[in-house]
C-alpha cells in the first residue's frame, strides 16, 4: 500500500467512494463519470455527489436508462483513449449490458493481442437486507468471476472502498466494483434486530485523506485465529465477526477483498493452518463463488481439512421481499456451520 | 414499395415474413422503387434533421443508366480519385476470390467475401479522414484495402500463422488495427454500434476534429445495441456515421426479419430525430456523397447521421453457408441496381479516362499482387500446420499481468504437449 502522511478521518463508504473518484477525476484528465442520475443530481446513493459541480458536464454526466449503451460506450472510450468510470444503478440492472461486458470489454485485449484495451470500472451497488426486493438485492458476482478477462472487486469497509476504487480505476483491465449498499452507511452484523451501528464507531472507517491504492489480489486478514477459516467478502465479513464475536471463537477471517484474482496464498496458508473453511456470501448457493473457493481449498489443502467445508450462502431463490431475513445468510444459518465444523473438535 | 411485397399476409395466424422469391423462382425486381438518378435533393449538411427524412424514403442516385454522374449529390471527384476508387474496389474483390479459393483448398478454416458490396465500404472509407475511426461488422475488409494496410498482414491473420498479428487468436477476417483506425472485430453483431458513439462521444469530450463510423448489416439492425447506440448518439449529439449495409439477406433470413416489409431501414433514423440518408449502395459516387455529407456534418458538430445502403449480397454470408437452398439464384443477375464495380468502370469509361483494355491490365496487376501476398504469407505458415505463435501466448492477454491461475494452466498445457510430443520444445511454435 502506498499512502500519504495524511490524517485520516472517519469517513462512510459512501463518502469514501466519493472521495476516490473525485481524487482520480483531479490525478487523471482521461477519467469520466457517467450513468443514471450520476451528473446533476449525484447518483441515487450520493456516491457521486457535487462531482459534475466541480469537473464539468464533460467529465461527469447523466445517460439514457440504457446499460447496454452505458456499457457499449465506455468500451468505444476506452478504445479512444479514456479510462471510463460508469455507474450501473443496481447490480440487478446490470444483465442488459452483459453482453458488452463478457463478449466485448473482457476480451478486447486478448482478441487484438494488446492493440486496444478496456481500462473501465464499472461501479454498482449489490447485494441486499435493505427490503429492496428482488430487483434490488442480488449479488450477482460469480457470473463476472466466470468471465475470462473480469476482474471483480468488492470492498467491506471505507477504507478499503478508497484505496481499491482508485487502484480498480488505474488499472488496464476491465473491472467490476461492487458496492455492497446495505453497509454503505454503516457495518451492518446481520443481527437485524439491534440499533444499526454508524461506520463513526468502526476502526475501518479511518480513512487517510489524498491518494492511495490497495493493489487488486491482495486479501485482508481481518482477524487472526487458530480454530477455523472464514472466507469472506462485502457485508457477510462483518455479518461473520459479529457471529464469530458472540460465540466467542478464534476464527481466521479472511475478506477476499478480489475474487479475480484471488489472494489464493493467504487462503492456503490460513487453512493449512486451521484445517478448518468455512465459506461466506451473500448470493445463491448454486455455482456461486462459493463452490470456486470450495473446490479450490479442497485441491490445495485437503490433507489439512479436518472437517468438511462448509459454505453459508443465500438460499437458491430470488431475493424475497417480506421474507428478506429468512434468506439472508444472518447469524443463525453461520453459527449451525461453526458448530459444524468444530463438532467433535 | 420500399422493399419486398408482403407475402401471404391474408392467412389466419402469424403472419411470419416471406422473402419474394426462393430457389428456382424466376426473379421479377419491378416491385422496387427505383428512383432516377440525380433527382434526389441534397440538403446542407447543417441542416435540421428532419430536412433529410424524405431522403430516408427515397433514395439518393448520382450514377445514371447512361452511366454519367448527375444531380446535387455528385461529389465531382477527379478522375485520379475514381480510378484510385476503382482500382481500391478491383483489389478487394481478387483478394476476396483468391481467400475464398485459399479456403477451399484448406489453408484455413473461414473465409466472407463482400461480393457486390465493395462500395460500402471502399467508397465510404474514401470519403472520411484517414484517422476517422472505424467500428466494421465482419463484411468491412474494404477499410483496410483503402487505407493500404499491408495484404500480407491480412492473409496472416486468415492463415492463424506465426506471424499473425492477432496471435492465431480471432477468426479469419476478423482482424484489428489501432494504427490503422480499425476496430478489433467481434462476430457478436452490433455491439460495434454502441462503442463507434462510445469513440465518438469521447473525440467530443477531448475537443477532438476525428469522427467514428460503424457499419452493421441490415439484419442485425434489430439487435438491442442498435437502440443503445441510436439513443445514445442522438442523446448526445455525437460525432458518429452509423452505417446500415442492407444486403437483403443475414445468412438465409431475408431483411423482412429485420422489419424490411414496413419501412426503410434508413427510416429508423426518423423516430429518434437523427439525419438519415438511403443511398444507391451499389453507386460508388453515392455511396461517397452520402458519407461525406454525414462526415462533414459530424465533423462541424452538427450531429449523428445513419445511412442504410441499399445493395445486395452477391455471394454466400460466408465459406460455411449454400445460398442456392434458399434464395433464387436469378436473383443475383436480376439485381436492378447492377455491380458496383462495373459501374464505377464503366463511368471512367464514358468519362473517357480509362478503358477495358485497362481494367483487364489492372485486374491482372492486382490479382498478381495478392498472389504474391499469398505466397509470402504462406511463409509463415496457414492454419493447423504448426507454423503458429508460441504456446505461451495463448494465456497472455487475457489481463495486463498473468494470475496464477492462469500461470497454472499455461503449466498444464505445455506439460500436456510434452507428453504428446516428447521432441517439442517451448519457444518453438
Amino acid at each position: 500500500m502506498t499512502q500519504t502522511d495524511a490524517q485520516p478521518r472517519s469517513l462512510n463508504m459512501i463518502e469514501a467512494i466519493n472521495e476516490a473518484l473525485d481524487l482520480m477525476l483531479a490525478r487523471d484528465p482521461d477519467v469520466v463519470i457517467f450513468g443514471e442520475d450520476v451528473g446533476y443530481f449525484g447518483g441515487v446513493f450520493r456516491a457521486t455527489a457535487g462531482l459534475q459541480r466541480k469537473y464539468g458536464k464533460n467529465r461527469v454526466f447523466d445517460t439514457p436508462i440504457n446499460e447496454c449503451g452505458i456499457i457499449g460506450a465506455a468500451v468505444g472510450m476506452g478504445a479512444y483513449g479514456l479510462r471510463p468510470v460508469p455507474e450501473i444503478q443496481f447490480a440487478d440492472y446490470i444483465y442488459p449490458g452483459l453482453d458488452q461486458l463478457v463478449s466485448e470489454a473482457a476480451r478486447l485485449r486478448y482478441r487484438s493481442a494488446g492493440d486496444f484495451i478496456a481500462p473501465i470500472t464499472v461501479r454498482s451497488p449489490f447485494g441486499g437486507g435493505i427490503f429492496g426486493g428482488q430487483t434490488h438485492s442480488q449479488s450477482p458476482e460469480a457470473m463476472f468471476t466466470h468471465v475470462a478477462g473480469l476482474k471483480t472487486v468488492i470492498p467491506s469497509t471505507p477504507h478499503d472502498a478508497k484505496g481499491l476504487l482508485i487502484a480498480a480505476i488505474e488499472d488496464n483491465d476491465p473491472v467490476i466494483f461492487f458496492e455492497p449498499k446495505r453497509i454503505y452507511n454503516g457495518p451492518f452484523t446481520g443481527y437485524y434486530d439491534r440499533p444499526a451501528e454508524p461506520w463513526a464507531r468502526h476502526p475501518d472507517s479511518a480513512v487517510p485523506e489524498g491518494y492511495y491504492s490497495i493493489p487488486l489480489g491482495k486479501a485482508r486478514i481481518v482477524r487472526e485465529g487458530e480454530a477455523l477459516t472464514v472466507l469472506t467478502y462485502g457485508t457477510m465479513v462483518h455479518v461473520a465477526s459479529a457471529v464469530i464475536a458472540d460465540k466467542g471463537i478464534d476464527a481466521e477471517i479472511i475478506d477476499l477483498r478480489t475474487l479475480v484474482p484471488l489472494d489464493i496464498e493467504a487462503i492456503e496458508q490460513s487453512v493449512r493452518k486451521t484445517g478448518r473453511c468455512m465459506i461466506v456470501h451473500e448470493a445463491t448457493r448454486t455455482s456461486g463463488f462459493g463452490a470456486e473457493l470450495s473446490a479450490l481449498v479442497q485441491e490445495r489443502c485437503f490433507y489439512h481439512l479436518e472437517a468438511p467445508i462448509e459454505r453459508v450462502t443465500g438460499f437458491d431463490t430470488p431475493y424475497p421481499h417480506s421474507l428478506e431475513w429468512a434468506y439472508f445468510p444472518g447469524p443463525v444459518r453461520i453459527g449451525e456451520a461453526i458448530d459444524r465444523l468444530l463438532e467433535g473438535n | 414499395m420500399t422493399g419486398a411485397p408482403p407475402k401471404g399476409h391474408n392467412a389466419p395466424g402469424l403472419q411470419v415474413p416471406e422473402p419474394p422469391f426462393r430457389p428456382g423462382d424466376p426473379v421479377d425486381y419491378a416491385f422496387l422503387s427505383i428512383p432516377p438518378a440525380g433527382a434526389q435533393a441534397r440538403p446542407d449538411e447543417l441542416c435540421a434533421a428532419s430536412d433529410t427524412h424524405p431522403l430516408c424514403l427515397d433514395m439518393v442516385r448520382v450514377l445514371d443508366a447512361g452511366n454519367q454522374a448527375v444531380g446535387p449529390w455528385n461529389p465531382m471527384l477527379s478522375p485520379d480519385v475514381l480510378r484510385h476508387m476503382l482500382r481500391n474496389m478491383t483489389l478487394l474483390r481478387a483478394f476476396d476470390d483468391r481467400m475464398f479459393r485459399g479456403q477451399r483448398q484448406g489453408k484455413t478454416s473461414f473465409y466472407m467475401r463482400s461480393t457486390g458490396e465493395e462500395a460500402t465500404s471502399v467508397a465510404a472509407t474514401m470519403a472520411l479522414a484517414p484517422d476517422d475511426m472505424t467500428f466494421p461488422s465482419y463484411r468491412q475488409q474494404g477499410i483496410l484495402i483503402s487505407r493500404g494496410y499491408p495484404l500480407i498482414d491480412m492473409i496472416n491473420q486468415i492463415y492463424s500463422n506465426r506471424a499473425d498479428r492477432l496471435k492465431g487468436r480471432q477468426l479469419p477476417i476478423m482482424y484489428s488495427s489501432r494504427e490503422y483506425g480499425f476496430f478489433t472485430l467481434s462476430g457478436n453483431l452490433t455491439t460495434q454500434y454502441p462503442q463507434a458513439v462510445g469513440w465518438a462521444m469521447a473525440s467530443a469530450i477531448k475537443g477532438d476534429s476525428r469522427i467514428a463510423a460503424s457499419w452493421i448489416g441490415e439484419g442485425s439492425s434489430a439487435e438491442g445495441d442498435f437502440h443503445a447506440a441510436m439513443t445514445f448518439a442522438t442523446v448526445y449529439n455525437a460525432p458518429v456515421i452509423l452505417n446500415i449495409v442492407n444486403n437483403q439477406w443475414a445468412i438465409s433470413s431475408y431483411s423482412g426479419f429485420a422489419g424490411a416489409e414496413r419501412t426503410t431501414f434508413a427510416a429508423r433514423a426518423i423516430g429518434y430525430g437523427m439525419a438519415g440518408l438511403r443511398v444507391d449502395g451499389n453507386d460508388a459516387l453515392a455511396v461517397y456523397a452520402a458519407t461525406d455529407w454525414a462526415a462533414r456534418r459530424a465533423r462541424a458538430g452538427a450531429g449523428p447521421t445513419l445511412i442504410e445502403h441499399f445493395t445486395y449480397r452477391a455471394e454466400g454470408h460466408s465459406t460455411s453457408d449454400d445460398p442456392t437452398a434458399y434464395r433464387s439464384a436469378h436473383e443475383r443477375e436480376q439485381w436492378p441496381l447492377g455491380d458496383p464495380l462495373a459501374r464505377l468502370r464503366d463511368h471512367l469509361i464514358a468519362l473517357g479516362e480509362w478503358s477495358a483494355e485497362q481494367h483487364e491490365a489492372l485486374k491482372r496487376t492486382l490479382a498478381d499482387e495478392v498472389k504474391a501476398a499469398t505466397k509470402e504469407a504462406e511463409k509463415n505458415g496457414i492454419l493447423g500446420h504448426g507454423l503458429h505463435h508460441p504456446f505461451h501466448t495463448m494465456f497472455e492477454d487475457v489481463f495486463e499481468e498473468l494470475p496464477w491461475h492462469l500461470e497454472e494452466q499455461a503449466t498444464q498445457a505445455i506439460r500436456e504437449r510434452r507428453i504428446k510430443w516428447p521432441d517439442w520444445k517451448e519457444d518453438e511454435a
